[in-house]
């Protein structure tokens, strides 16, 4: 293949303030070639990805080198250029499908706009061509499905029409930056699958951007390894992952594996503390929204759900999007009233909102949410996100109530002098630990951990599960792990429990259900855990059309 | 990111709208010290005579002071605006955020009382309520913060409705946090600038609300006068003097581009 498509060469781009973001990087892209740029968030891989577009976010400017996209100098191009060329030479799929698209105009002429503005094709042309893509890309009725707004379709097939918007004009290049981070494990497949061939089948050339190196393995040919704006290592697929060089590669590989159901054959299997005294108890749980009628709502989002954690215990409960595991939290913490059924914390039944619970009920059970971003308020520092619960639980003032943050952080490993930062001056996995600490600091006997690890890169994410271990072995908490994500889930959780459509299809030691799943849905679930071995996507992907029919029929018997 | 907009170089609207606005500050404080005559005092047998030397502004319809009448009424409409804005505020963005916060029969009876008000025409309003009580200082303040504080309740509940969305807020309540941490701890760091810039211009629209009640003779009643009911008072000597008329209405248009400039500059800001 020595038709090159994108020609890095020598790039620098740094911000208007100085900071150098990305530092000498050179790399070429080939007809039918996937080369896929992995890093931690902050290593400047989306930066590359969108130079290769001849985009800069504001307030980046390039600082020496070029890129030449099928021989267009790309950041000195005109607008006018740049404008004729996307969608055509080069096309772009974004992580965030449902921020994408416009919520207003039906998807069948938003996938076919860049054509139409182009020129490239006439307005019936460019519908059948539209088609056409649906129908290759698995859309359910391809004739009809693109009258729909973005609303009425699933975030999967949403995703879908993103990639087939991107293929519309044919573009020699395609840049897809963490296409399937949003989506939940079962879509992961289904999409990354489907990207494969699309890519295949056009000989397209591809840029792919992703932080999780078992996703990368499947699709790319070659991989490069970025850190702090520059390549860290750029090989062949198979060298990367078997033979790495670099330190840092090897510690990627270290987390990927880490998050893997390996690990639990590793983990030394806990004895069941559940059955002899639980310290919280869920019982025949209806919640959802709408009227309630004979204990259940309109809108159903829990049916007669069981949960029972054991004292220091670690409790995971998987589901994917719209299974209703954070309804669940939120029941359990008091947030959101059930419908029917009952929550016990240590035999002691519990009021359904907190404001009928008392002070105490309150402070033993703790919630830490998933965006880290929307759970601090940014307008006060750590002191003051920190004292204000120790003063509110505590009655905690002056020098014992510093003496106690400094204690909080130690515990999460920050250091003290973050005491005096805003939330908007650390860093995403820095902020889910002052999330967990702001939960500590309350001295719950429940922490209730709701996807805290799902926004946060593998590297990052393995650091914030290991502390949650910790916390519990320290501490002796009882945990409930909620996540979409059974590789995070495999490393800590006791037991499991599986939640789909709103009810409990599997529940168990985690050993047992995630190496011997019975349920199809489980066994679907743990097929669709990426891992880093080349072939598995295709084997993933036979396994999820196996479970189709099973899971369909099991679905009905159940409603 | 506080630190960086702090030091950054004011801009020269915001600098131009300032010292207008202190100009007109300080001349209200001078009033209360010294004025060149007494506001009261006829003067001058001759009405809407021109301006001269000890008498800068001209005399107006009973022969007094244009200048000190002015001078004044800088204080009266200052101050009026002042504080039926700052009623305006305290009652609209406390019940704004509550209603936003609480949500519910609280925030339903509360919006639908603000639809009425804003249903009904100000002046008419003002009208009515004159004709009941008498025209007094407190009343055409009362009036004007009641009417206004319909405007900024609407604002401070489409900003509480979308804090309250937020997680740390949804925490705080189920920490069991009471609604006075809530409103002022939480939430009032974040809506603060908007509000300001609301205050802003809802001040230029008080002005201009009294100064029009004035005009009409329901505002403030002689001898005393506001901007605007000196502009009434002396409409009829136009040809003579037209400095008696138009100088209030000067004055007024020169605050409201003034606090209008403010929210300019602030708003400029509040986007960094």
């Amino acid at each position: 293949m020595s038709d090159t498509i994108l020609t890095v060469d020598d790039l620098s781009i740094a911000t208007t303030a100085g900071t150098t973001v990305l530092d000498g990087i050179s790399l070429k892209v080939c007809r039918g070639e996937v080369v896929a740029l992995i890093g931690a968030s902050g290593s400047g891989k989306t930066t590359l990805a969108l130079a290769a577009l001849g985009h800069l976010r504001p307030g980046l400017v390039p600082a020496g080198g070029s890129v030449r996209l099928d021989g267009t100098q790309m950041l000195t191009a005109p607008q006018t250029v740049l404008n004729r060329m996307r969608g055509q030479s080069a096309a772009y799929i974004a992580q965030s499908a449902a921020a994408a698209f416009n919520p207003r105009i039906r998807l069948g002429d938003q996938v076919i706009e860049s054509a139409l503005l182009h020129g490239s094709q006439t307005p019936d042309r460019a519908r059948a061509r539209a088609q056409e893509l649906f129908r290759y890309i698995s859309l359910p009725t391809p004739e009809r499905i693109g009258t729909r707004f973005p609303y009425q379709v699933s975030g999967g097939q949403l995703q879908r029409f993103m990639i087939a918007m991107g293929m519309q004009e044919e573009p020699l290049l395609l840049v897809c930056d963490e296409p399937t981070s949003a989506l939940d494990v079962t879509t992961q497949v289904e999409v990354m699958r489907l990207l494969k061939q699309v890519i295949a089948d056009n000989q397209t050339a591809a840029l792919f951007v992703s932080h999780d190196l078992a996703v990368v393995a499947q699709i790319a040919t070659r991989i490069a390894v970025m850190r702090a704006g520059r390549i860290v290592e750029i090989g062949e697929t198979q060298q990367i992952i078997e033979a790495p060089r670099e330190d840092y590669t090897r510690e990627l590989i270290a987390a990927c594996q880490h998050l893997s159901l390996h690990s639990l054959t590793q983990a030394p299997s806990r004895p069941s503390a559940a059955a002899a005294a639980p310290a919280l108890q869920v019982q025949g749980l209806n919640a959802g929204y709408g009227r309630v009628t004979d204990g259940i709502p309109q809108i159903p989002t829990l049916r007669g759900v069981d949960l029972t954690v054991g004292k220091s215990e670690i409790v995971a409960v998987i589901g994917e999007s719209g299974s209703g595991k954070t309804t669940l939290a939120r029941v359990v913490a008091g947030l959101h009233a059930p419908a029917a059924g009952t929550v016990a914390l240590n035999g002691s039944p519990l009021a359904g909102l907190d404001m009928q619970r008392t002070g105490t009920e309150r402070r033993r059970i703790q919630l830490a949410v998933q965006m880290a971003d929307t759970a601090l308020n940014p307008k006060h520092k750590l002191r003051r996100i920190l004292g204000r619960v120790l003063a509110f639980f505590h009655g905690l003032k002056g020098a014992a109530a510093e003496a106690r943050m400094r204690e909080l952080l130690a515990m999460v490993s920050l250091p003290e002098h973050y005491l005096d930062r805003y939330p908007t001056q650390i860093s995403g996995g820095e902020k889910q630990r002052v999330n967990l600490a702001r939960a500590l600091a309350a001295e719950p006997d429940i922490l209730i951990c709701d996807e805290i690890t799902s926004a946060l890169d593998t590297i990052v994410a393995g650091q914030i599960v290991a502390l949650v271990k910790r916390l519990r072995d320290e501490l002796g908490l009882t945990i409930i792990f909620i996540s979409h994500d059974l590789a995070t889930v495999a490393s800590i959780a006791d037991r499991v429990t599986v939640l789909r459509h709103g009810r409990v299809v599997e529940a168990g030691e985690s050993a047992a259900v995630l190496s011997a799943p019975k349920a199809p849905y489980t066994r679907l679930l743990v097929a669709s855990v990426p891992e880093l071995r080349q072939g598995w996507l295709e084997d993933a992907a036979a396994t999820r059309a196996a479970l189709a029919t099973e899971l369909e029929t099991s679905r009905r018997g159940a409603a | 990111m506080t630190s960086v907009s702090a030091s950054k170089r004011p801009s020269p609207t915001l600098l131009i709208s300032i010292a207008i606005l202190s100009i007109f500050v300080l001349i209200g404080l001078v009033s209360l010290v010294a004025l060149p005559q007494d506001p009261f005092d006829f003067i001058t047998d001759e009405p809407f005579r021109p301006a001269a030397a000890g008498m800068w502004l001209g005399s107006d319809y009973l022969g007094r002071d244009v200048l000190s009448r002015l001078m004044d009424g800088t204080r009266i409409t200052l101050f009026m605006a002042l504080s039926a804005t700052l009623l305006a505020h305290l009652i609209g963005d406390t019940l704004g955020l509550l209603a936003a916060t609480r949500g519910g029969f609280v925030d339903t009876v509360l919006s639908r009382i603000v639809d009425v008000i804003l249903a009904l025409p100000k002046i008419i309003v003002g009208l009515v309520v004159v004709a009941a009580l008498g025209s007094s200082i407190p009343v055409i303040i009362g009036i004007a913060a009641v009417v206004y504080s319909a405007g900024v309740f609407r604002i401070a509940r489409a900003l509480g409705n979308d804090l309250k969305e937020m997680e740390y807020i949804k925490l705080a309540r189920s920490r069991g946090e009471g609604m006075g941490w809530i409103l002022f701890g939480e939430m009032m760091p974040h809506v603060g600038k908007p509000l300001a810039t609301d205050f802003a211009i809802r001040a230029s629209f008080a002005i201009l609300f009294m100064s029009s009640l004035s005009f009409v003779g329901l505002g403030v009643q002689p001898p005393m006068a506001d901007w605007g009911g000196m502009a009434r008072e002396n409409l009829g000597g136009l040809s003579t003097n037209p400095l008696a008329a138009i100088g209030p209405a000067i004055a007024i248009a020169l605050v409201s581009i003034a606090l209008n400039l403010l929210v300019d500059s602030l708003d400029g800001d509040a986007r960094h």
